[in-house]
């Protein structure tokens, strides 16, 4: 008996070991192979008018830009698009919840046609999916008791706070040694520390900082742009080039009416408040100056 | 402070949004465990031939089940049917399907241990009567296997009542998922929500599994004689 039980173990951790490799080798040699081997296809845009139901994945949890209000119906930055999307295409809207770990395989499987859920472009994910031009784009913001801090040389030899690994800690390390550099491994212990005064400032991402310093009293945000500038697109399935076009059309054509500063006014302001200036997160027609 | 986070549960559709959320869980629970201890007596059963190839199998499917994290088996079902099988399944029928595959499994691991704890000579008792295999079974083991069962078979059940919380990564929204979705969207008008949302979530997973303990003591009672 324990012989056998022996036996069927190392058969067990072979497999694993074997699958393991298998698997990881399939993702990192050639992700482009694993997504057309996916068996279930992403419907093209005729078929998502003939069913007359276009399915996006947006967050449910994540407001400003997805949630679900009181009622039980989708709002937010993201959705407010989803539904303009929908509505010119003539079809409902269907969204489906994702969490930010399963965003690219809603894709991949084409469980779902777009992403609309505050997707960041990278490299890594645009090896998977195709991203359409962005309408809305994040960088670093600084936020400081009463906004002091209103440039970036006015932190030399200052202590600022910053969450490890974040875009915030790398930016500052490489740019402005000269200043001090408290850092913490979650968001809400820098925010204690800020909010204790044991820093002259914090910076990270300006969507986060602006809507923290609203709820704050005494703090404000000085700096509201900095740093790379990072572009958030909607996403579709690899090679899903008919269903991109349409969108990357349709964002163009609703810069002419401003759409996405209506969409702003509409969703973030009440969020960031009137000190936010639109123009450090909208992206119309695609286009991102610098 | 001084705002009570317990309105943001009256404002709007809440509270039946959150009791939505909790029949989601509900329905996909019983589905699976209903399941789970019908497949999971047969397997039990299976698992006591003598047959060294099934003993093989089922050991393995076992094992698997186990050393997989519930996570990974639903991603396994939902995402990783639809990429190399080209099924498209809905999240509910993943979810049940995995939370079968799991109960199935933990539940003819605990049937096979009861059905050994049983001692021989009933079984022996029961050939010298001229009972066949079926029946020994029908009437001798599974009666006394069912009794010795119910502590662990109920702790079982209650497991995979909780776990149903995982499902909300496959874009099932269940209770828990609802909560957070109310906490969320009011956060900046009432920051203490979370900790009213998640003292109302907590009372109404007590409320569908306290029931099952109680029934669970009772039956052991009821049984002892």
């Amino acid at each position: 008996m324990k012989k056998l039980l022996v036996a069927f173990l190392t058969v067990v951790l072979a497999l694993g070991v074997f699958t393991g490799c298998g698997g990881s080798k399939n993702s990192s040699d050639d992700t482009t192979k694993t997504q057309t081997t996916s068996k279930t296809k992403a419907r093209t845009l005729k078929e998502i008018k003939k069913s007359g139901e276009i399915v996006i994945g947006v967050f449910s949890d994540k407001k400003p830009f997805g949630y679900v209000d009181e009622k039980g119906i989708y709002q937010g930055y993201d959705v407010y698009f989803g539904n303009r999307l929908a509505k010119d295409l003539g079809v409902k809207v269907k969204y489906v919840p994702v969490e930010a770990a399963s965003r690219v395989e809603y894709l991949v499987t084409g469980k779902v046609d777009i992403i609309l859920a505050n997707f960041t472009v990278t490299d890594e994910r645009a090896e998977q999916v195709d991203f359409a031009l962005p309408y809305m784009k994040v960088s670093l913001g600084v936020v400081s008791p009463n906004g002091k801090i209103t440039k970036e040389s006015q932190l030399d030899g200052k202590t600022l706070i910053v969450s490890k690994g974040t875009t915030a800690e790398t930016y500052f390390t490489k740019n402005h040694p000269k200043v001090k550099l408290l850092k913490f491994d979650q968001y809400s212990e820098a925010f204690n520390a800020l909010a204790d005064g044991r820093g002259d400032a914090l910076s990270t991402d300006n969507t986060e900082v602006l809507a923290w310093a609203l709820e704050n009293k005494g703090f404000k945000v000085g700096i509201d742009s900095l740093g790379n500038v990072d572009t958030i697109a909607p996403a579709v399935q690899k090679g899903n080039k008919e269903l991109k076009d349409y969108i990357n059309k349709e964002i163009k054509s609703l810069a002419k009416e401003k759409f996405f500063h209506k969409d702003y006014e509409k969703t973030l302001k009440p969020v960031y408040g009137a000190s936010a200036n639109p123009e450090n997160l909208v992206v119309e027609g695609g286009v991102v100056e610098k | 402070m001084q705002d009570l986070g317990i309105k943001i549960l009256l404002q709007g559709d809440n509270l039946v949004r959150l009791l939505q959320g909790l029949g989601v869980t509900i329905s996909i629970s019983v589905i699976s465990v209903l399941l789970s201890l019908a497949f999971g007596v047969l397997l039990g059963i299976v698992m006591m031939v003598k047959n060294p190839l099934i003993r093989f199998i089922t050991r393995l499917y076992l094992e698997f089940i186990r050393i997989m994290p519930q996570l990974v088996l639903l991603f396994l079902v939902y995402f990783g049917s639809a990429k190399h099988l080209g099924w498209d399944l809905g999240g509910e029928t993943a979810s049940v399907i995995v939370f079968v595959l799991w109960g199935t499994a933990e539940m003819g691991d605990l049937v096979r241990g009861a059905l050994q704890s049983i001692s021989v000579h009933q079984t022996e008792s029961g050939k010298a009567l001229g009972l066949t295999k079926g029946q020994i079974y029908y009437y001798i083991l599974i009666p006394q296997a069912v009794k010795r069962l119910i502590p662990q078979a109920m702790n079982l059940v209650t497991r995979m009542i909780k776990t149903t919380s995982l499902i909300v990564l496959i874009g099932v929204v269940e209770v828990v998922k609802t909560g957070q979705q109310i906490i969320e969207s009011a956060r900046l008008t009432s920051p203490s929500a979370a900790l009213w949302i998640y003292g109302v979530i907590f009372f109404m997973y007590f409320i569908i599994c306290y029931p099952i303990s109680l029934i669970a003591g009772h039956l052991e009672k009821v049984w002892k004689e």
